[in-house]
């Protein structure tokens, strides 16, 4: 097993739920939908005219000039990355930048400055294409703004694995703490691709949900995964990121711990490029070397935060992968989909859920799954449709995250 | 035809929108990297709005030679002729 134990230092988000990790929280516990229609003009040449915007603008928080720089994806990252910094108390703590790492993941990178510039060379010629076109939509320009932001100057990384992006880096950062290649990392994922042209991609590939677009529709209704009137996701934007670090320098510090990270899965379906393996192969896979990874008892797993985007397949492969695993146990989980509330941020996702993961095992509660309303009867799993608390002692926690490609990625938290 | 004063004034809003630089700051003996803190991306910025602005070509190989704000609006000045 091991040796290095890596633990939870700092959190910050910015979601459609909320601008901070406190005001997301409180609005998942509550049941908060952050699903809204789009009022942006070109939404109506769509047939999916709903999303999850963030709650809270970057521009109402970042410098301007700063901000004008980055594209919007990276700008979620910031926010995320200056919250968890300050939480984590790291400003003036003596931390070497040899010693800090950064892994910031999106799934489709600066895809609104990417089109938006494809727009201008159109309209307006190639002099007027904007100089800091390449650099802003860039995979890894989240990360590396990030780590110029903070000075970090050991390994900075953008792993990609679409929609178990950010649930990858996370993952990553607790390989580079344990190979002693970094005592700190800021790890997490960002997503703000929701913009006419993958829109309508996911659309045409029937992967978003297309009700409640109608005029007098309840966007809020929309995303309901495990209910059998699901129908397909609905894109959400934002990011978060984590401080995650050796126990040890985090002990010396005295840093507040929020969870351990006990351990990380990773496979691959190589199943279909866009369809999970309807038996869960892969993710079975993936949870069960997390849990070995982290020697975790699989009877202390508690709470899932579960991948379920509210897609007819991927929900039912979900279901099938914890009693593979759990066996018997999986009856004392309390399985959840805050994606119920968020929408699906894609590469945002594993790390915004990563952060509700992490908040229940430090308040020990689970939040709702909203808009279940008729379960599918193929799915047998304790989905609590209210807030619900977790047992005492130590307990384990996990988060799973899947994307195209056949990527499959489970983090196990314990608590402390 | 606008006048010096005009030219400089509509350059320092553009120079404050890119960089952030306040336009009372953007005066004629100004330097944009030594005084306005300017970098070439920004710089590039700067020229791509002041061609649209101003209706002129500012091709890359003069931008070099436009270190000051005064040598900019020199420059388009003589542009727009």
């Amino acid at each position: 097993m091991p040796s290095t134990r890596v633990v939870v230092t700092g959190l910050g988000t910015t979601s459609p739920v909320g601008g901070d990790v406190a005001s997301t929280w409180q609005a998942l516990l509550a049941g908060t939908s952050g699903i809204s229609h789009l009022t942006d003009e070109w939404v109506e040449q769509l047939p999916v005219k709903i999303g999850g915007r963030v709650a809270v603008e970057p521009s109402e928080v970042l410098d301007r000039v700063k901000a004008r720089r980055l594209d919007r994806s990276s700008q979620f990252a910031m926010v995320a990355a200056d919250q968890a910094w300050a939480d984590a108390g790291l400003e003036g703590s003596g931390l070497e930048p040899e010693r800090l790492a950064v892994a910031v993941a999106s799934g489709i990178g600066g895809v609104t400055t990417l089109l938006a510039n494809y727009d201008i060379l159109l309209e307006k010629g190639a002099r007027r294409v904007s100089p800091l076109a390449v650099p802003m939509l860039m995979p890894n320009a989240p990360a590396a703004n990030v780590s110029l932001k903070y000075g970090a100057r050991a390994a900075v990384h953008a792993p990609t694995s679409a929609c178990a992006s950010g649930n990858e880096a996370i993952a990553m950062a607790i390989d580079l703490i344990r190979l002693g290649r970094a005592d700190v990392v800021l790890a997490g994922g960002t997503e703000a691709a929701i913009h006419p042209l993958p829109m309508a991609a996911f659309a045409n590939m029937m992967a978003l949900s297309k009700t409640g677009s109608e005029e007098g529709g309840d966007p809020t209704r929309v995303s309901r995964p495990w209910d059998t009137a699901r129908d397909g996701f609905v894109l959400g934007e934002g990011g978060a990121v984590l401080v995650l670090e050796s126990e040890e320098h985090a002990r010396a510090r005295g840093a507040k711990v929020y969870a351990e990270v006990r351990g990380a899965g990773i496979s691959n379906d190589a199943h279909d490029i866009a369809q999970p393996d309807p038996e869960g192969r892969g993710g079975t896979r993936a949870i069960k070397m997390a849990l070995r990874e982290g020697d975790v008892d699989p009877a202390t797993v508690v709470h899932v935060n579960a991948h379920a985007t509210s897609t007819p397949k991927g929900d039912i492969a979900e279901g099938l992968m914890l009693h593979a695993v759990l066996g018997e146990h999986v009856d004392r989980c309390v399985v959840t989909s805050t994606k119920s509330m968020t929408g699906h941020l894609l590469g945002g996702a594993g790390a915004l859920e990563a952060v509700a993961t992490v908040m229940a095992l430090h308040d020990r509660v689970s939040p709702p799954t909203i808009n279940l309303d008729d379960k599918d009867p193929e799915v047998d799993l304790d989905i609590p449709t209210s807030r619900r608390d977790l047992p005492e002692g130590d307990i384990v926690a996990l988060n799973n995250s899947f994307g195209f490609g056949g990527a499959n990625v489970a983090v196990a938290f314990g608590s402390v | 035809m606008a006048t010096t004063e005009e030219i400089r004034a509509d350059l320092a809003d553009i120079v404050n929108e890119v960089a952030g630089v306040d336009a009372d700051d953007v005066q004629l003996d100004k330097s944009f990297v030594d005084d306005l803190d300017v970098d070439s991306l920004s710089m590039v910025e700067v020229v791509v709005a002041a061609e649209e602005k101003f209706g002129v070509t500012i091709p890359d190989d003069e931008v070099k030679n436009l270190k000051t704000v005064g040598d900019a609006v020199a420059y388009i000045e003589r542009a727009q002729g």
